[in-house]
Protein backbone atom coordinates (compact mmCIF):
# COMPACT_ATOMS: atom_id res chain seq x y z
CA UNK A 1 0.00 0.00 0.00
CA UNK A 2 1.33 3.31 -1.00
CA UNK A 3 0.15 4.81 2.27
CA UNK A 4 2.98 2.89 4.39
CA UNK A 5 5.78 4.21 2.31
CA UNK A 6 7.71 5.87 4.60
CA UNK A 7 9.91 8.01 1.99
CA UNK A 8 6.43 9.42 1.13
CA UNK A 9 5.78 11.10 4.54
CA UNK A 10 7.98 13.57 5.20
CA UNK A 11 6.84 15.61 1.93
CA UNK A 12 3.30 15.19 2.66
CA UNK A 13 3.54 16.18 6.20
CA UNK A 14 5.58 19.48 5.13
CA UNK A 15 2.92 20.32 2.81
CA UNK A 16 -0.05 19.37 4.74
CA UNK A 17 1.47 22.08 7.31
CA UNK A 18 1.98 24.97 4.72
CA UNK A 19 -0.98 24.22 3.26
CA UNK A 20 -3.03 24.31 6.65
CA UNK A 21 -1.73 27.24 8.21
CA UNK A 22 -2.29 28.95 4.75
CA UNK A 23 -5.81 28.02 4.91
CA UNK A 24 -6.19 28.69 9.13
CA UNK A 25 -5.19 32.21 7.99
CA UNK A 26 -7.43 33.05 4.90
CA UNK A 27 -10.17 31.47 7.56
CA UNK A 28 -9.22 33.71 10.01
CA UNK A 29 -8.39 36.86 8.47
CA UNK A 30 -10.62 37.15 5.24
CA UNK A 31 -13.38 34.02 5.05
CA UNK A 32 -14.34 33.97 8.55
CA UNK A 33 -14.78 37.52 9.24
CA UNK A 34 -17.08 38.10 5.76
CA UNK A 35 -19.40 35.62 6.40
CA UNK A 36 -19.38 36.52 10.21
CA UNK A 37 -19.94 40.60 8.75
CA UNK A 38 -22.76 39.43 6.75
CA UNK A 39 -24.47 37.25 9.45
CA UNK A 40 -23.62 40.09 12.00
CA UNK A 41 -25.61 42.79 9.57
CA UNK A 42 -28.40 40.23 9.55
CA UNK A 43 -29.38 39.93 12.78
CA UNK A 44 -28.31 43.75 13.68
CA UNK A 45 -30.78 44.85 10.79
CA UNK A 46 -33.43 42.42 11.95
CA UNK A 47 -33.11 43.28 15.71
CA UNK A 48 -33.65 47.19 14.57
CA UNK A 49 -36.60 46.36 12.37
CA UNK A 50 -38.06 44.76 15.55
CA UNK A 51 -37.29 48.00 17.46
CA UNK A 52 -38.41 50.25 15.11
CA UNK A 53 -41.48 48.95 14.65
CA UNK A 54 -41.91 48.43 18.51
CA UNK A 55 -41.42 52.50 18.29
CA UNK A 56 -43.61 52.74 15.68
CA UNK A 57 -46.39 50.92 17.61
CA UNK A 58 -45.69 53.20 20.56
CA UNK A 59 -45.89 56.16 18.50
CA UNK A 60 -49.15 55.03 17.23
CA UNK A 61 -50.88 54.36 20.15
CA UNK A 62 -49.93 57.79 21.75
CA UNK A 63 -51.42 59.22 19.04
CA UNK A 64 -54.62 57.44 18.71
CA UNK A 65 -54.70 58.56 23.02
CA UNK A 66 -54.24 62.08 22.13
CA UNK A 67 -56.64 61.58 18.99
CA UNK A 68 -59.18 60.63 21.63
CA UNK A 69 -58.21 62.95 24.72
CA UNK A 70 -58.78 65.72 21.75
CA UNK A 71 -61.95 64.45 20.42
CA UNK A 72 -63.80 64.29 24.04
CA UNK A 73 -62.51 67.87 24.80
CA UNK A 74 -64.19 68.97 21.25
CA UNK A 75 -66.97 67.22 22.18
CA UNK A 76 -67.09 68.76 25.67
CA UNK A 77 -66.84 72.47 24.08
CA UNK A 78 -69.66 71.55 21.79
CA UNK A 79 -71.86 70.58 25.31
CA UNK A 80 -70.94 73.83 26.20
CA UNK A 81 -71.31 75.98 23.49
CA UNK A 82 -74.92 74.18 22.92
CA UNK A 83 -75.83 74.79 26.94
CA UNK A 84 -74.66 78.42 26.75
CA UNK A 85 -76.72 79.18 23.02
CA UNK A 86 -79.94 77.97 24.85
CA UNK A 87 -79.30 79.98 27.30
CA UNK A 88 -78.26 83.26 25.19
CA UNK A 89 -81.75 82.09 23.25
CA UNK A 90 -84.06 81.85 26.17
CA UNK A 91 -82.97 84.88 27.73
CA UNK A 92 -83.40 86.85 24.63
CA UNK A 93 -86.66 85.22 24.40
CA UNK A 94 -88.07 86.42 28.07
CA UNK A 95 -86.70 90.11 27.00
CA UNK A 96 -88.27 90.29 24.31
CA UNK A 97 -91.56 88.63 25.87
CA UNK A 98 -91.31 91.21 28.74
CA UNK A 99 -90.82 94.20 26.36
CA UNK A 100 -93.83 92.60 24.12
CA UNK A 101 -95.85 92.31 27.42
CA UNK A 102 -95.32 96.45 28.65
CA UNK A 103 -96.03 97.70 24.80
CA UNK A 104 -99.37 95.61 25.24
CA UNK A 105 -100.02 97.02 28.50
CA UNK A 106 -99.04 100.53 27.64
CA UNK A 107 -100.93 100.42 24.71
CA UNK A 108 -103.94 98.97 26.53
CA UNK A 109 -103.81 101.55 29.11
CA UNK A 110 -104.08 103.98 26.05
CA UNK A 111 -106.79 102.50 25.01
CA UNK A 112 -108.80 103.10 28.31
CA UNK A 113 -108.02 106.38 28.56
CA UNK A 114 -109.25 107.10 25.07
CA UNK A 115 -112.35 105.18 25.99
CA UNK A 116 -113.30 107.06 28.96
CA UNK A 117 -112.38 110.39 27.32
CA UNK A 118 -115.07 109.70 24.66
CA UNK A 119 -117.38 107.98 27.53
CA UNK A 120 -116.93 111.68 29.31
CA UNK A 121 -117.55 113.93 26.24
CA UNK A 122 -120.48 111.87 25.82
CA UNK A 123 -122.02 112.41 29.05
CA UNK A 124 -120.62 116.12 28.80
CA UNK A 125 -122.56 116.67 25.29
CA UNK A 126 -125.73 114.42 26.86
CA UNK A 127 -125.97 116.55 29.80
CA UNK A 128 -126.13 119.47 27.56
CA UNK A 129 -128.79 117.96 25.32
CA UNK A 130 -131.01 116.79 28.67
CA UNK A 131 -130.36 120.33 30.04
CA UNK A 132 -132.03 121.81 26.62
CA UNK A 133 -134.40 119.46 25.93
CA UNK A 134 -135.63 119.92 29.63
CA UNK A 135 -135.39 123.43 28.94
CA UNK A 136 -137.52 123.31 26.03
CA UNK A 137 -139.97 121.04 27.31
CA UNK A 138 -140.47 123.03 30.78
CA UNK A 139 -140.71 126.02 28.82
CA UNK A 140 -143.68 124.52 26.63
CA UNK A 141 -144.90 123.12 29.80
CA UNK A 142 -145.20 126.51 31.67
CA UNK A 143 -145.48 128.42 28.59
CA UNK A 144 -142.96 130.98 30.02
CA UNK A 145 -139.00 131.45 30.21
CA UNK A 146 -137.25 129.50 32.57
CA UNK A 147 -134.11 130.08 34.35
CA UNK A 148 -131.31 128.08 32.76
CA UNK A 149 -129.60 127.46 35.74
CA UNK A 150 -132.35 125.71 37.43
CA UNK A 151 -132.68 123.53 34.45
CA UNK A 152 -128.85 122.45 35.12
CA UNK A 153 -129.43 122.18 38.68
CA UNK A 154 -132.68 119.71 38.07
CA UNK A 155 -130.75 117.52 35.31
CA UNK A 156 -127.38 117.05 37.34
CA UNK A 157 -129.86 116.06 40.23
CA UNK A 158 -131.39 113.80 37.94
CA UNK A 159 -128.48 112.20 36.07
CA UNK A 160 -127.05 109.28 37.94
CA UNK A 161 -123.59 110.20 40.44
CA UNK A 162 -121.48 107.60 38.34
CA UNK A 163 -122.21 108.91 34.85
CA UNK A 164 -121.16 112.14 36.18
CA UNK A 165 -117.04 111.79 34.81
CA UNK A 166 -114.25 113.56 34.78
CA UNK B 1 11.41 4.75 -7.54
CA UNK B 2 12.88 1.93 -6.08
CA UNK B 3 11.04 -0.87 -7.64
CA UNK B 4 9.71 -2.56 -4.60
CA UNK B 5 7.58 0.68 -5.27
CA UNK B 6 6.71 -0.18 -8.34
CA UNK B 7 2.26 -0.54 -7.98
CA UNK B 8 1.01 -1.52 -11.57
CA UNK B 9 -1.43 0.62 -13.07
CA UNK B 10 -4.59 -1.29 -12.82
CA UNK B 11 -4.27 -1.97 -9.74
CA UNK B 12 -6.49 -0.65 -7.42
CA UNK B 13 -4.15 0.89 -4.80
CA UNK B 14 -2.48 3.00 -8.14
CA UNK B 15 -4.92 5.53 -7.02
CA UNK B 16 -3.06 6.18 -3.78
CA UNK B 17 0.51 7.28 -4.81
CA UNK B 18 1.35 10.63 -3.61
CA UNK B 19 2.22 11.17 -7.55
CA UNK B 20 5.96 12.86 -7.26
CA UNK B 21 6.35 15.98 -9.38
CA UNK B 22 9.90 16.89 -8.38
CA UNK B 23 12.65 16.01 -5.96
CA UNK B 24 13.17 18.97 -3.46
CA UNK B 25 15.01 18.85 -0.78
CA UNK B 26 15.60 21.49 1.93
CA UNK B 27 18.56 20.67 4.18
CA UNK B 28 18.02 16.37 4.24
CA UNK B 29 14.33 17.16 4.39
CA UNK B 30 12.23 15.61 1.52
CA UNK B 31 9.99 18.44 0.47
CA UNK B 32 8.99 17.31 -3.14
CA UNK B 33 5.77 18.51 -4.01
CA UNK B 34 3.38 16.02 -5.65
CA UNK B 35 0.09 15.43 -6.61
CA UNK B 36 -1.21 14.95 -2.60
CA UNK B 37 0.07 18.35 -2.18
CA UNK B 38 -1.62 19.91 -5.44
CA UNK B 39 -5.14 18.14 -3.83
CA UNK B 40 -4.05 20.03 -0.22
CA UNK B 41 -3.48 23.66 -1.93
CA UNK B 42 -6.47 22.87 -4.14
CA UNK B 43 -8.92 22.40 -1.15
CA UNK B 44 -7.66 25.31 0.29
CA UNK B 45 -8.11 27.18 -2.62
CA UNK B 46 -11.67 25.69 -3.05
CA UNK B 47 -12.54 26.69 0.21
CA UNK B 48 -11.20 30.13 0.57
CA UNK B 49 -12.53 31.10 -2.88
CA UNK B 50 -16.02 29.44 -2.61
CA UNK B 51 -16.21 31.42 1.44
CA UNK B 52 -15.24 34.52 -0.10
CA UNK B 53 -17.32 34.41 -3.48
CA UNK B 54 -20.73 33.70 -2.13
CA UNK B 55 -20.29 36.51 0.43
CA UNK B 56 -19.38 38.77 -2.27
CA UNK B 57 -23.07 40.53 -2.74
CA UNK B 58 -23.33 40.12 0.94
CA UNK B 59 -26.71 39.91 0.32
CA UNK B 60 -29.27 40.77 3.43
CA UNK B 61 -31.45 37.83 1.93
CA UNK B 62 -29.23 35.00 1.11
CA UNK B 63 -29.10 33.56 -2.32
CA UNK B 64 -28.65 29.82 -2.85
CA UNK B 65 -24.73 29.71 -2.59
CA UNK B 66 -24.37 32.28 -0.20
CA UNK B 67 -26.74 30.17 2.23
CA UNK B 68 -24.25 27.20 1.88
CA UNK B 69 -21.16 29.32 3.19
CA UNK B 70 -23.92 30.93 6.05
CA UNK B 71 -24.79 27.65 6.67
CA UNK B 72 -21.26 26.10 6.75
CA UNK B 73 -20.17 28.77 9.47
CA UNK B 74 -23.00 28.35 11.29
CA UNK B 75 -22.79 24.51 11.39
CA UNK B 76 -19.34 24.63 13.42
CA UNK B 77 -20.33 27.78 15.43
CA UNK B 78 -23.14 25.48 16.79
CA UNK B 79 -21.09 22.54 17.30
CA UNK B 80 -18.72 24.58 19.32
CA UNK B 81 -21.17 26.38 20.82
CA UNK B 82 -22.98 22.84 21.80
CA UNK B 83 -19.91 21.05 22.82
CA UNK B 84 -17.54 23.73 24.47
CA UNK B 85 -19.84 26.24 25.13
CA UNK B 86 -18.84 30.29 24.89
CA UNK B 87 -15.00 29.21 26.11
CA UNK B 88 -14.68 27.33 22.32
CA UNK B 89 -15.32 30.57 20.49
CA UNK B 90 -11.29 31.56 20.38
CA UNK B 91 -10.69 27.93 18.80
CA UNK B 92 -13.46 28.72 16.05
CA UNK B 93 -11.11 29.57 13.37
CA UNK B 94 -9.06 26.56 13.87
CA UNK B 95 -11.67 23.81 14.30
CA UNK B 96 -13.53 25.64 10.82
CA UNK B 97 -9.91 25.11 9.20
CA UNK B 98 -10.35 21.61 9.90
CA UNK B 99 -13.21 20.58 9.26
CA UNK B 100 -13.14 22.68 5.73
CA UNK B 101 -9.72 20.83 4.88
CA UNK B 102 -10.65 17.59 5.44
CA UNK B 103 -14.33 18.24 3.49
CA UNK B 104 -13.06 19.76 0.91
CA UNK B 105 -10.08 16.86 0.92
CA UNK B 106 -12.38 14.14 0.75
CA UNK B 107 -14.69 16.21 -1.83
CA UNK B 108 -12.19 16.80 -4.37
CA UNK B 109 -11.05 13.21 -4.00
CA UNK B 110 -14.47 12.21 -5.43
CA UNK B 111 -14.29 13.96 -8.86
CA UNK B 112 -12.61 11.49 -11.50
CA UNK B 113 -8.55 11.19 -12.30
CA UNK B 114 -8.69 12.96 -8.49
CA UNK B 115 -6.33 12.30 -5.55
CA UNK B 116 -7.48 11.77 -2.14
CA UNK B 117 -5.24 13.99 0.52
CA UNK B 118 -7.17 12.10 3.81
CA UNK B 119 -6.82 8.55 2.26
CA UNK B 120 -3.13 8.74 3.73
CA UNK B 121 -2.42 7.82 7.31
CA UNK B 122 0.58 10.60 7.11
CA UNK B 123 -1.63 13.42 6.77
CA UNK B 124 -4.49 12.10 9.05
CA UNK B 125 -1.93 11.61 11.98
CA UNK B 126 -0.38 14.65 11.32
CA UNK B 127 -3.62 16.00 11.43
CA UNK B 128 -4.52 14.46 14.83
CA UNK B 129 -1.33 14.88 16.83
CA UNK B 130 -1.47 18.49 15.95
CA UNK B 131 -5.05 17.94 17.95
CA UNK B 132 -3.91 15.97 20.17
CA UNK B 133 -0.60 18.47 21.40
CA UNK B 134 -3.04 21.43 20.89
CA UNK B 135 -5.67 19.92 23.21
CA UNK B 136 -2.78 18.66 26.01
CA UNK B 137 -1.01 21.86 25.70
CA UNK B 138 -4.40 24.13 26.31
CA UNK B 139 -5.14 21.17 29.47
CA UNK B 140 -1.66 22.00 30.91
CA UNK B 141 -1.99 25.79 30.81
CA UNK B 142 -4.89 26.09 31.87
CA UNK B 143 -5.25 23.47 34.84
CA UNK B 144 -1.38 23.03 35.36
CA UNK B 145 -0.70 20.19 37.31
CA UNK B 146 -4.64 19.71 38.31
CA UNK B 147 -4.39 18.75 34.43
CA UNK B 148 -3.67 15.15 35.79
CA UNK B 149 -7.12 15.14 37.75
CA UNK B 150 -8.40 14.24 34.11
CA UNK B 151 -7.09 10.44 34.55
CA UNK B 152 -8.85 10.14 37.94
CA UNK B 153 -12.33 9.77 37.56
CA UNK B 154 -14.34 10.26 40.66
CA UNK B 155 -16.37 8.52 42.59
CA UNK B 156 -13.89 5.64 41.74
CA UNK B 157 -12.87 3.18 45.04
CA UNK B 158 -9.15 3.21 45.61
CA UNK B 159 -8.40 0.13 44.83
CA UNK B 160 -9.64 0.54 41.39
CA UNK B 161 -7.99 3.25 40.82
CA UNK B 162 -4.70 1.02 39.91
CA UNK B 163 -6.84 -0.42 37.09
CA UNK B 164 -8.54 2.40 35.99
CA UNK B 165 -5.84 5.16 35.86
CA UNK B 166 -3.51 3.01 33.77
CA UNK B 167 -6.48 2.47 31.35
CA UNK B 168 -7.38 6.16 31.16
CA UNK B 169 -3.97 7.07 30.40
CA UNK B 170 -3.70 4.46 27.80
CA UNK B 171 -6.73 5.65 26.22
CA UNK B 172 -5.73 9.46 26.33
CA UNK B 173 -2.49 8.94 24.94
CA UNK B 174 -4.49 6.07 21.92
CA UNK B 175 -6.49 9.23 21.03
CA UNK B 176 -4.83 10.03 18.00
CA UNK B 177 -4.75 7.05 16.65
CA UNK B 178 -7.97 5.93 16.46
CA UNK B 179 -8.68 9.62 15.60
CA UNK B 180 -7.11 9.32 12.24
CA UNK B 181 -6.86 5.70 11.29
CA UNK B 182 -10.92 6.56 11.13
CA UNK B 183 -10.72 8.76 8.70
CA UNK B 184 -7.41 7.31 6.84
CA UNK B 185 -9.52 3.65 6.75
CA UNK B 186 -12.66 5.16 5.68
CA UNK B 187 -10.99 7.05 2.77
CA UNK B 188 -8.56 4.39 1.70
CA UNK B 189 -11.88 1.73 1.73
CA UNK B 190 -14.42 3.74 0.09
CA UNK B 191 -11.86 4.28 -2.56
CA UNK B 192 -10.52 1.00 -3.19
CA UNK B 193 -13.61 -0.25 -3.32
CA UNK B 194 -15.22 1.79 -6.04
CA UNK B 195 -12.18 1.10 -7.98
CA UNK B 196 -12.58 -2.70 -7.73
CA UNK B 197 -15.80 -2.82 -9.12
CA UNK B 198 -14.86 -0.02 -11.83
CA UNK B 199 -12.59 -2.66 -12.88
CA UNK B 200 -15.69 -5.45 -12.52
CA UNK B 201 -17.54 -3.44 -14.97
CA UNK B 202 -14.59 -3.94 -17.59
CA UNK B 203 -14.21 -7.29 -17.02
CA UNK B 204 -17.98 -8.49 -16.97
CA UNK B 205 -18.77 -6.71 -20.45
CA UNK B 206 -22.40 -6.82 -20.97
CA UNK B 207 -23.22 -7.93 -17.14
CA UNK B 208 -20.97 -4.97 -16.14
CA UNK B 209 -24.35 -2.84 -16.09
CA UNK B 210 -24.65 -4.51 -12.29
CA UNK B 211 -21.45 -3.46 -10.92
CA UNK B 212 -21.76 0.05 -12.78
CA UNK B 213 -25.01 0.37 -10.80
CA UNK B 214 -23.78 -0.62 -7.49
CA UNK B 215 -20.75 1.99 -8.22
CA UNK B 216 -23.42 4.72 -9.28
CA UNK B 217 -24.59 4.24 -5.73
CA UNK B 218 -21.84 3.31 -4.02
CA UNK B 219 -20.86 7.08 -5.34
CA UNK B 220 -23.52 8.47 -3.44
CA UNK B 221 -22.82 7.16 -0.06
CA UNK B 222 -19.26 7.87 -0.68
CA UNK B 223 -20.28 11.49 -1.00
CA UNK B 224 -22.42 11.00 1.98
CA UNK B 225 -19.12 9.22 4.13
CA UNK B 226 -16.69 12.18 2.70
CA UNK B 227 -18.68 14.85 4.66
CA UNK B 228 -19.75 12.26 7.57
CA UNK B 229 -16.16 11.39 8.64
CA UNK B 230 -15.05 15.09 8.57
CA UNK B 231 -17.55 15.75 10.82
CA UNK B 232 -16.66 12.84 13.04
CA UNK B 233 -13.21 14.35 12.68
CA UNK B 234 -14.34 17.86 13.59
CA UNK B 235 -16.63 17.15 16.50
CA UNK B 236 -13.89 14.48 17.91
CA UNK B 237 -11.70 17.76 18.03
CA UNK B 238 -14.45 19.75 19.58
CA UNK B 239 -14.85 16.83 22.70
CA UNK B 240 -11.02 16.85 23.26
CA UNK B 241 -10.93 20.59 23.13
CA UNK B 242 -14.16 20.30 25.77
CA UNK B 243 -12.25 18.21 27.69
CA UNK B 244 -9.12 20.01 27.97
CA UNK B 245 -10.84 23.12 28.96
CA UNK B 246 -13.36 21.54 31.45
CA UNK B 247 -11.34 18.85 32.65
CA UNK B 248 -14.59 16.42 32.52
CA UNK B 249 -15.49 12.94 31.69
Amino acid sequence: MPQFWMEDFAPQMVWLVISFIALYLLMARVALPRVANVLETRHGRIADDLDQAAQLKAQAETVISEYEAALAEARAQAQATIAQAGAEAAAAAEKRNAEVAEALAAEAAAAAERVMAAKNDALTELRGVATELAQAAAERLLDGSVEAADVEAAVDAAMPENTNGS
Amino acid sequence: MTAERHIDHSSPMHQFVIGRLNDWQLGGLDISFSKAAAFMFGAVIVATLFLVLTTSKRAMVPGRWQSVAELWYEFIADMIKETIGSEGRKYFPFVFSLFSFIVMCNLLGMLPYSYTVTSHIAVTITLALSVFILTTFIGITRHGTHFLSFFVPKGVPLVMLFLVVPIEVLSYFMRPISHSVRLFANMTAGHTMLKVFGAFVVQMGVFGVLPFALIVALTGLEVAIAVLQAYVFTILTCLYLNDAIHLEH
